[in-house]
This record gives C-alpha cells, structure tokens and sequence, in this order.
C-alpha cells in the first residue's frame, strides 16, 4: 500500500515532519475523551484481536476477555483525534508518521485535493482514501488559458467520475478547475451520487446545457451550481427549467459565464422557488427590468452579478422604469456585486443603497470612467476586493485608494489588451493604490507603463502582500522615466513583502530580477515570467534559491537545457513546471526524464508544427506516481 | 514634472533616436537597447504638427510618448514586428471575448446585435455566429469571405467544421446541403492552422452523395 519511494509532497519534507511528530506524540499522552474508546460513530469498524502490522505500543498476546489489542485501542483514538483535522498539510504529515497513522488518515479524511489530475490515478486515489465527501481537481495548466496549448491535450473527468461512482457513493462535493467534463460525466455524477450537494466548474469546458439539465433535473440536494469561466455550449436546452418546480435547496447559483440565453421565466420560477437562495450571478441575457423581478424574489441575496445591467430593448424612452434603486435597497444583505456585462452608465448611481456595505464588487466587464466610479466608490468603504477595467484610469484607481482603506484585493483589467497603446492606468494609479490601501493583499495589474519607483513604494507600503502579479502589457518595456530594467521594483517587492508566495513579473528584467527572487523570495509557491531574463542564470538563481517553489510557468525567455538541469534537486518537490518558446532542446528534457523516473515529462508541439525537430516548443513536466498517462493526444510526447 | 523639464526637446526631433533624450548614446542607452522594443510604436504621435499652441496636456503627452519612443530601441537582431504574439497580454479568452462583443456593439449606433457581430469567436460558441447571407433555400449561408478578424488581437480566423469522416474541412466550401447533412462540429481556426485544407472539398463533392 505505501510505496516507501514515492515523491514526497513539499507539504511534507523531513523537517517539516519531525515538528509534527513531536507534536502527535503529546497528543499520545493525554487521556482520551470518554467517548472516543467506546464509541463507534463508523458503522464498519470492528474490533478484532489479531492486529495488522502496526507499529505502535503493539502486543501479540490476546488478553482473555477479547478486550480490544493496544493497536486497535490507539487506532480508535487516533481516528477520532484525527477526525478534527481539516489542514491538508497536516493530514500528509500525520500520514507519514507510520503504518497506523496513514491508515488511520485515510479513513478519517473527507477532503480529496489532487493539485493535478495525472498526479495520480483515480485507482489509487479512490483505493487509499475511501471515506470522501469531497473531492477538488485539478487539470490543465494555468497557461493553456491564453491559447498556449492546443485543445484536446487532457485533463479528462471521465477515469475520475467512473471510479468515484464505484466508491464514494456518499460524494457531495465535486470541484473541478481546468478539466475537461463531458455531458456523460455530468450525467453519471448526477445519477451515483443520491446526496450529491455541490458542483463547481471553473474555467472547464467540454459540456453544455444537457449536461446542466441532468444536473439540475437528477440531483435533488443540490444546494450549489457555480459556473465560473467555463465554456458551456449550447445544445439549445433550456437547463434553468428542469430544476423541480416543487422547489429546491439552492443556496448559490453562478451561470455568468453561460453565453446562452435562459427562458426568464423558468428562472423567476426556480428563485420564487428556493427560499434558501443566497448567491446568484446572472448571465447577460437578463436585463435590467427582469433582474428587477428576481430582487423582488429573493430580498435575501447575498452575492448577486446583475447580469447585463441594462434595459430590454422593448423598454420605451418615455417608459417610466421599475425603481431600481428601491429593488437594491430592498436587497439588505448584498455583500457582494458583479455583473455589469452591458452596463449602460446612467443607472450605476441605482446601486447605492448596498454600497456601504459591500465587501466585494467586481466591475471588470464594465467599461466605466473615472466620472461615474467615484460617486459610487465614493460610499464603498468596507470593500476589501474590487476588480474593475483600467477604464477608469489613474484617476478612478486615486478615487478607490482615497475611500477603500479595507481593500485586501484589487485586480485591474485591460479594456483593451494590446501591447502598442497608450493605456489608461500606469504607476500614477499602482503609487496611489499603495498609499491608501496599506492593508492590500493581493494585486493584479495591467498596465502599459511603469516605473520601478512605484513598486517599490508599493513594496514598502503594502507589507501585508502575498500576491503580487504586474503586467506591464509592452514586452520588453524598461521604467518609463529611468529607461532602467524593472529589476529593482520586483526587487524590492520579494525583499520587503515578506509573506509573499505568489509572484507574475514583466517587462524589461534580466537576470539579476531572479537573482532577487532567488535571494529574497524563500516562500514564493508560483512564479509567472515571461518575455524576461538574459541567460540560464536567471533561471538558476530561482532553481537554486526559492524551496518553497511549487509551481512554475515560464515562456519566451532564454533559459536552456543548463538551467533546466540545475533543479534536478527539486523537480519531486514541485507540482508542475512550464516552459514555453525558451531555448530547451529534446537532449535535455530528455536528461531530465532519465534523472527522474517519477517525473512525467511531456513535450508539446504545436500542431502545425509536428516534427520532432532539437527544439522544444513547450516543456510541461510534473511528479506523478502513475508514469505517463494513457490518454496522451498526439501532439504530445512523454520522454 | 521634472521629468518634462528633463526631456523638454524642439519637435524637429522627432527621428528615432537610441538612447535616452540629453545622453549621447551613453551607457544608460546602451541598457535600454539591450532588449529594446522590437515593435515600433504606431505613429499616432504625430510629433511634426506645428502645434505652438498646444495645450498643456497635449504637450505633456507628446513629450512622454517621445520619452517612450527614445526609450524603445530597435534590436538589429529582431526585425520590428507588428504582429501580436499568441497568448499576449495573458487575458483570458472569455474576458477578452466578452469585451470585444462591448466594444463592437458600443461601435455600432442604436443597432444592438444578440451576442455582437461576433468578430472574435472561441471554438464552440456558434450560438453568437450570425453573420451570413441567406441562400435560395432561406437558410443562412456562410459567408464567401469567410475571413474572422479579431478585432483585438488583428489575427485572422476561418469557420471549419468536422464532417462525417472526422475530416475538418473549410466551412463553405461544399453545397449547403452537403454541409448541413455532415457537418458533426464546428470550429473557428486560425488562419495559418487551416492551411490544406480547402482541396478536400472537391474530393468530398464528387465522391459522396450525401442525400
């Protein structure tokens, strides 16, 4: 059962684990709760004399009145400590401890996360952890989002729903990020899983509005359906209505990203019916006057995306509208907005009445100026994540850094997203973020022009940040005002903020940005680069420097085979690693596979381009304890 | 405002310089050319106006974004390329999609398209594809030019489709008909993917009877 030579997690290298055995072992020590021996909240357990290996306090001798042996004893008290464990970090470390642990751990764990998917097979999975109720995938990587990868290439739900069909008859949750779901995969969830609660989809594809209909018409508990990002075709069924008319326990509804128009009254219907309904994002088919009649349906909502935020075409110009500003003061609890999709300006102003207690809003589909945030933003003075288009420009950024002093995460989109405009948003905005909004956690920003001074400002005054992700949208582009490479702001970001694990660079850095990185960044997890660095030893000060590495995804840099070669120390300890249009040859990925057996390392070409010529136009390569997957396209090679 | 001062230059000249304005090609030029910018900016500079009179605004633009151009050195190693580079910006295609669908509908005056005119379309989502012209049988027929042209990214795409065979074949190509009994999926390409396969469509004419 436990292969003694498998890839350890980061989770769980040596020192890491010594702490935590210290600490079982005072667990140990104290005396169990009363009920722990004697209750037996797991129908299945049983109590038997003989023991299997274990390699606690173990004795061979059976006493005469068929008392439980010491293992089971100290079996039965760990699976009920260990039932309070939720840390995943912790459940891998406890599980390392010995025989008894990790099979105590897996019978007392109920959340499955695989990081990725061909990490290990559903088989495996399914055989060591047989008490799951939920269960997180993950799929492709990060960059096959901006078309760096050619469709088909995996990360298929289907091997993972057959098996969880066979054994986990209790699922309730499934949570899949960038994986591949079929129609079929939708139905056989819906069909074995009878206390099936909640299915979230983020940016997954593969299904369409028959799949949703089987979900929504077979899965009677359902209490969440969130579709977020994914690509749902239309099979032109009108999903919405085969959720039951006798009503429903939906407690979250997430559908903007379904391109789709919904019959609206088989919505209005499924609201009046789900009084238990607190989050609900509407696609941008709903016009303003039908998400007027959805307010008035659920007063309750916490989260709500508005759909497109402007009127019906049949809406006359004299027509006096609903009162939207009253359906928004009726709606109390709303915490949270997004939505926005086809905003007609004029009638943001109707939002006011939550924005005193908004914690969330997301205006990043709505292309608003300067002039109309700031009386909105204005009010907001509990928002602690805010996403919006740089249409509002600097202006709209010194509005949010003025009145936002809870901010904990902003993200700034491009409205366009070209590399050869002027661009509404620069270090005027990020200089001014920094300064009103010291308590900043996280930060996404697009923008054409920067300079280091800014981000260093940024470094100092926001020292709560543990993501930070800046793309200067110009390849290549230096600090405007110094012409300086960027290496001093990224710098002065992984040397001052020091509980930053996540980090995107851009512009014009060479090396000497990574040897920061490797010097400073000792907690960075996932590292983004592109278009950046001089040589291979930018790649190997980030190699050699960071052990927390776990995730990173580099393209058009000049990082070769030598660089390649200089993580061998850590690769087993990394989920995945990227590399697109740098200088990799076949030799040395091939170097690569042949060091690490338990490394899957894939070489993807570009369709047009299936040859195998030296070079190598996208390394992906991950630890995985099955070796190369079976479902492998063809313009896939696993070395 | 310093730095305006700094760069404060006659507008006689406008000529791509390398290296920063005031140096003489220093080392601080020598830096920024390293890895210049290969793209050249899109000349909306329009830096040979006779604007004496131009307003502060103006002024200050201009002089940044002829900051920006000194700062942008051509790398004799890379030819300046104006085409936009696959996966670059990193936003999201849905994103993307659902802004150009903003844009082109905010572009068009009063008339509101259902899903845009659809000038930049991902793989499967041809509920949104409206554009063609009608054919003597009433139906939609797709469009002769059948060129898709992403309004933010300026690549070109083609409508393809997946007959019966599992070829993939360019759509409008075969008879309508033919097209309609065959086609399993559809798919928006790019231009450079679809090359080769036009030639097919003969083949699939003469051979098949599809009725």
């Amino acid at each position: 059962m436990i292969t003694n030579k498998k890839p350890r997690s980061s989770d769980t290298d040596s020192i890491y684990m010594k702490d935590d055995r210290t600490e079982m072992s005072e667990d140990d020590d104290r005396s169990p709760s009363p009920n722990s021996i004697t209750h037996d909240s797991r129908p299945t357990r049983t109590y038997t004399t003989g023991s299997g290996p274990g390699t606690g306090p173990g004795s061979s001798s059976v006493p005469e009145y068929l008392a439980p042996c010491p293992d089971q004893v100290l079996e039965n008290v760990l699976e009920n400590v260990l039932l309070f464990l939720t840390s995943r970090k912790d459940r891998n470390a406890a599980s390392l401890v010995c025989r008894s642990w990790y099979r105590v751990e897996a019978l007392t764990r109920s959340d499955l996360f695989i990081g990725n998917c061909y990490a290990v097979s559903p088989k495996r999975a399914t055989s060591r952890f047989t008490r799951i109720r939920s269960v997180t995938l993950k799929g492709r990587p990060r960059f096959a989002d901006f078309n760096l990868m050619p469709p088909n290439w995996g990360a298929h739900l289907a091997p993972w729903v057959s098996a969880m069909a066979l054994t986990y008859p209790w699922l309730e949750k499934v949570h899949l990020k960038r994986m591949s779901v079929t129609d079929d995969d939708l139905a056989l969830l819906a069909e074995s899983f009878s206390g099936f609660k909640e299915l979230v989809l983020v940016c997954c594809d593969g299904f369409g509005t028959s799949g949703l209909a089987i979900v929504a018409s077979r899965c009677r508990q359902l209490k969440v359906l969130d579709l977020i990002e994914s690509e749902v075709s239309d099979d032109d069924v009108d999903w919405i209505s085969y959720f039951p008319d006798t009503g429903t326990c939906l407690e979250s509804l997430i559908f903007d990203c379904v391109e789709c128009p919904i019959d609206f009254d088989a919505l209005e219907r499924l609201v009046a019916n789900s009084p238990s309904l607190k989050k609900l994002r509407l696609n941008r088919h709903v016009s303003m006057g039908q998400l007027h009649r959805l307010m008035a349906q659920a007063p309750r909502l916490t989260h709500l995306g508005t759909g497109s935020f402007s009127p019906s075409e049949d809406v006359g110009q004299g027509e006096q509208g609903p009162d939207y500003v009253s359906a928004f003061a009726a709606c109390k609890s709303i915490v949270c907005l997004s939505g926005f999709r086809e905003i007609i300006p004029d009638y943001l102003p109707a939002i006011n009445p939550v924005c005193a207690n908004l914690t969330s809003l997301n205006f990043s589909y709505a292309n608003v100026s300067a002039e109309h945030l700031k009386p909105i933003i204005s009010n907001c003075h509990k928002l602690q994540i805010f996403w919006v288009l740089d249409s509002i420009c600097d202006e709209g950024l010194q509005a949010v850094a003025a009145t936002c002093k809870e901010l904990r995460e902003l993200r700034v989109f491009p409205f366009e997203a070209r590399e050869d405009i002027e661009g509404p948003v620069s270090e005027v905005g990020l200089q001014a973020v920094s300064e009103g909004c010291r308590k900043l956690q996280s930060i996404l920003y697009f923008c054409q022009r920067m300079t280091n001074a800014a981000v260093v400002a940024m470094s100092k005054n926001c020292p709560d940040l543990v993501v930070f992700r800046l793309c200067i949208m110009g390849r290549h582009r230096p600090d405007h005002v110094t012409g300086e490479p960027m290496d001093e702001g990224f710098g002065a970001i992984v040397m001052n903020c020091k509980k930053l694990t996540r980090l995107a660079v851009s512009g014009l850095l060479t090396d000497r940005a990574f040897a920061y990185i490797g010097k400073y960044g000792k907690i960075v997890r996932t590292l983004s680069v592109a278009f950046a660095g001089d040589s291979d030893m930018g790649l190997k000060y980030v190699l050699e420097g960071c052990p927390r590495l776990q995730k990173l995804e580099i393209r058009d840099s000049p990082f070769g085979d030598a660089a390649l070669l200089s993580g061998l120390h850590h690769y087993y300890n990394m989920r995945f690693l990227w590399m697109s249009a740098c200088n990799l040859s076949n030799q040395g990925c091939q170097q690569i596979a042949q060091a690490l057996p338990r490394l899957v390392v894939e070489v993807i070409k570009h369709e047009d381009n299936l040859d195998m010529d030296e070079n190598v136009d996208t390394l992906y390569m991950y630890r995985s304890l099955e070796g190369p997957r079976d479902d492998v396209p063809r313009f896939v090679s696993i070395l | 405002m310093e730095v305006v001062k700094e760069t404060k230059m006659g507008f006689e000249e406008t000529e791509l310089r390398l290296g920063l304005p005031g140096n003489s090609g220093g080392g601080e030029g020598e830096m920024a050319r390293k890895r210049g910018f290969s793209e050249t900016v899109d000349l909306k500079l329009n830096l040979s106006s006779k604007e004496s009179g131009a307003d502060p605004n103006n002024l200050e633009k201009i002089n940044s974004l002829q900051r920006e151009k000194n700062l942008l050195a051509t790398d004799p190693a890379k030819p300046p390329a104006k085409a936009q580079v696959v996966g670059w910006p990193p936003v999201r295609s849905f994103r993307k999609n659902m802004l150009a669908v903003q844009k082109s509908s905010t572009d068009q005056e009063g008339e509101k398209l259902p899903g845009g005119n659809a000038t930049f379309v991902k793989g499967k989502m041809f509920s949104s594809f409206t554009i063609g012209n009608c054919g003597s049988h009433g139906l939609k027929d797709f469009l002769n030019e059948s060129k898709l042209v992403d309004l933010l990214n300026g690549t070109d795409y083609v409508p393809t489709y997946e007959d019966k065979d599992g070829d993939w074949m360019l759509v409008g190509d075969v008879p309508w008909d033919m097209f309609a009994e065959s086609c399993k999926r559809l798919r928006i390409m790019k231009g450079k993917e679809a090359t080769g396969l036009a030639p097919r469509a003969m083949e699939k004419c003469k051979n098949r009877s599809y009725k």
